[in-house]
C-alpha cells in the first residue's frame, strides 16, 4: 500500500511531536515531583543552618558549601587543561595517528563510570599521595572525570570556527597563537561554555566518585584537606540510610534550583557575549 | 623597470601531484599584473604561493626560488609572518571577521604592535578611502563588519590588507561574488592604488583583466602559458591557447 506525501508529513509530524511531547512530560514532571515534595521543608532557615542528628533535623548548610567548592576546584582544574588540550589537538598538531589515538582515549575516558574514576581517586589521590578523604581529592578526581567532555566538545567548537577566519588572520601576519587568541577561542566561546557546563551538571550531580575521594564529612569545612559532602552525596545518604525523606527531598529541591540557575547564568553570559560581538 | 617578484622554476605539489609548475616569471613593481586561466589551472595555487599561504594546507609541497625584492622567500629561516605582512591578499569570498568595523580594519596593525590610537584612527581612515568605503561606513566604525553588504565587505577586506601598509596586494578573484556597482568600486581603487603598491588580480572576468592590468599572466593545467602586457595579450597573443581562452572558445 502506498501512503501519500501528505499522509506520511502528518505520520512524520505525529511521530516527532509526540516524542518531543513525551520527553518534555517526563522531565516536567520530575522536576515538580521533587519539586513538589522537598520545597515544603525549604526555607532561609533550612539553607543557612547547620545539620544536626546524621541531617534528620537543621539545614543543609554544609552540603551548600561542598557543592560549590568541589565543582569549582574540579573546574578551575580541568577547564584550563582541557581547553588548553584541545587548542593544541586541533590547531597545532595536523590530524594524524597520535592526534586519533588522543582522540580515541578521550572517547573512551568519557564514557567509563564514574565509580572507576572515584576508585582510581581514592587509590592514587586520597591513599599514594597522602590527601586523605578532602575537598582536594574529590576536587582532583571530579578534574579527571570531567576533562574529556571538555575536550571534546570544546574540540568541535574550535573546528566549527570557519577555516576562512583563520586564513584573514594568517593572511594579515598572524602566528599561530595571535590567531588562537584573536580569532578562534572568541568564536568558539559559546561552544567551549558548553563543555563547561556538561562538566558542572557532571560534578555537581556526582556521588560515588565524591564519597570515595571527599568523603561525607558534615562538618563544615575549613581548609582544602577537610572532608566534605555535597548535595548529591547528602541527598543519596538521607535517603539511602533511611534518615530523612523529608530533608531528603529538600536537599534534591534545592539541587535542582541550583542547577537550573547555574544554566541560567551561563546562558546569560553567553548572549550577552555574542550580542556584544554581532 | 624595477621587479617586485622575480620567480624560477616555482613547482608546487599536493602529495605527489604538481599542481603548478612556472619556468620564469617576473613581476614588476607598481603595477598590475592580472593572471588569467581557466578554473583548475593552478591561479589561485599560484597566487597563494607568492605569500606563503600554501604552507598552510596539509601535504603541499613548493620547490624553486621565489625572489621578493631580490630576497628568496623560500629560504630555510624565512620569516613568513614578515613576508605576510609585506604581502598582503584579499580572498575571493568577502571574509568580515565578527569584529567592528574599527577592529577589522586594525586587525593587521595590532598584530604587528601598533598601539598609539590615534596612529590606529590615521590608518583607518587612509585605508577606507582608499577602498572607497569610508563614505559609507564613518558613522558608524564601531558597528560589526557582518552587518556590511557583500561588495562593501569585500572593500573592507581590501581596506584591512591596506591597513598593514604592504608592498604587494594579492587579489584572488576579489569581484566573482559581486554586483557591477561594488565591482567598478573596487577596480577604481585597484587602478588608483597601484601608484603605490604592486598588484596581483587573478580573476576570471577577462574583461576586467583587460580593463584594468597593465599585464597578464596566461595559465592553464598548471602551466604558465604566456605572459606579457595586457594590450598585446588581448590583441595579439602569440600563442594560439590565449586567443582561443579570451574570446570564449574554452575555459
Amino acid at each position: 500500500m502506498r501512503i501519500s506525501a501528505r499522509l506520511a508529513q502528518r505520520i512524520a509530524v505525529t511521530i516527532l511531536g509526540g516524542a518531543t511531547l513525551v520527553t518534555l512530560l517526563a522531565l516536567v514532571y520530575i522536576v515538580f515531583f521533587v519539586l513538589e515534595k522537598g520545597l515544603e521543608v525549604v526555607s532561609v532557615d533550612f539553607l543557612l543552618s547547620d545539620s544536626r542528628d546524621m541531617g534528620r533535623a537543621g539545614g543543609i548548610f554544609p552540603t551548600l558549601i561542598g557543592t560549590v567548592v568541589l565543582p569549582l576546584l574540579a573546574l578551575s582544574i580541568a577547564t584550563p587543561l582541557g581547553i588548553c588540550t584541545s587548542v593544541f589537538l586541533t590547531e597545532y598538531t595536523l590530524e594524524n595517528r597520535i592526534t586519533r589515538i588522543v582522540r580515541f582515549g578521550t572517547d573512551c575516558l568519557a564514557g567509563i563510570p564514574s565509580i572507576i574514576f572515584g576508585l582510581f581517586g581514592f587509590i592514587f589521590f586520597v591513599m599514594t599521595l597522602g590527601m586523605g578523604w578532602s575537598i582536594l581529592s574529590g576536587g582532583l578526581t571530579l578534574a579527571v572525570m570531567v576533562l574529556p567532555t571538555i575536550i571534546r566538545t570544546s574540540e568541535e567548537a574550535i573546528k566549527a570556527v570557519p577555516r576562512s577566519y583563520r586564513d584573514v588572520s594568517y593572511s594579515l601576519g598572524a602566528t599561530r597563537w595571535q590567531t588562537v587568541k584573536k580569532v578562534v577561542l572568541p568564536n568558539a566561546l559559546p561552544g567551549i561554555l558548553t563543555g563547561i557546563m556538561l562538566g558542572i551538571g557532571r560534578s555537581i550531580g556526582e556521588t560515588a566518585a565524591v564519597i570515595f575521594t571527599a568523603g561525607s564529612s558534615l562538618r563544615l569545612p575549613h581548609s582544602l584537606f577537610d572532608s566534605t559532602r555535597t548535595m548529591a552525596v547528602h541527598f543519596y545518604i538521607l535517603a539511602r540510610e533511611g534518615i530523612s525523606t523529608e530533608n531528603a527531598y529538600g536537599t534534591a529541591a534545592v539541587l535542582i534550583i541550583s542547577v537550573l540557575l547555574v544554566n541560567l547564568a551561563a546562558y546569560w553570559m553567553m548572549n550577552r557575549f555574542i550580542a556584544k560581538r554581532s | 623597470m624595477q621587479l617586485k617578484f622575480s620567480i624560477h622554476n616555482l613547482s608546487v605539489f599536493h602529495r605527489q601531484q604538481r599542481l603548478l609548475k612556472l619556468h620564469e616569471l617576473r613581476i614588476p613593481a607598481k603595477e598590475i599584473m592580472s593572471v588569467i586561466g581557466p578554473a583548475g589551472s593552478g591561479k589561485t595555487t599560484f597566487l597563494r604561493a607568492l605569500n606563503r599561504m600554501n604552507d598552510l594546507e596539509p601535504d603541499f609541497r613548493a620547490e624553486g626560488q621565489v625572489l621578493l625584492d631580490r630576497e628568496d622567500i623560500y629560504q630555510p629561516g624565512f620569516d613568513v609572518v614578515r613576508l605576510r605582512r609585506k604581502v598582503g591578499m584579499v580572498f575571493a569570498l568577502p571574509i568580515a571577521l565578527p569584529l567592528s568595523i574599527y577592529e577589522n580594519v586594525v586587525y593587521g596593525p595590532r598584530l604587528s604592535g601598533v598601539r598609539y590610537s590615534k596612529r590606529l584612527d590615521e590608518l583607518v581612515e587612509k585605508s577606507l578611502k582608499a577602498s572607497f568605503l569610508w563614505d559609507e561606513v564613518k558613522d558608524r566604525l564601531k558597528t560589526s563588519g557582518l552587518r556590511l553588504s557583500g561588495g562593501q565587505q569585500q572593500r573592507l577586506c581590501l581596506a584591512r590588507t591596506l591597513a598593514m601598509e604592504p608592498d604587494v596586494i594579492l587579489l584572488d578573484e576579489p569581484c566573482s561574488g559581486l554586483d557591477p556597482i561594488s565591482t567598478a568600486k573596487i577596480e577604481e581603487a585597484l587602478t588608483e592604488l597601484k601608484d603605490a603598491y604592486t598588484i596581483i588580480l587573478v580573476t576570471n572576468n577577462t574583461k576586467q583583466a583587460a580593463r584594468i592590468s597593465d599585464n597578464t599572466a596566461f595559465f592553464l593545467m598548471g602551466e604558465l602559458i604566456e605572459v606579457g602586457p595586457t594590450k598585446q595579450i588581448f590583441t595579439a597573443p602569440r600563442e594560439k591557447r590565449t586567443d582561443d581562452y579570451i574570446v570564449g572558445r574554452f575555459g
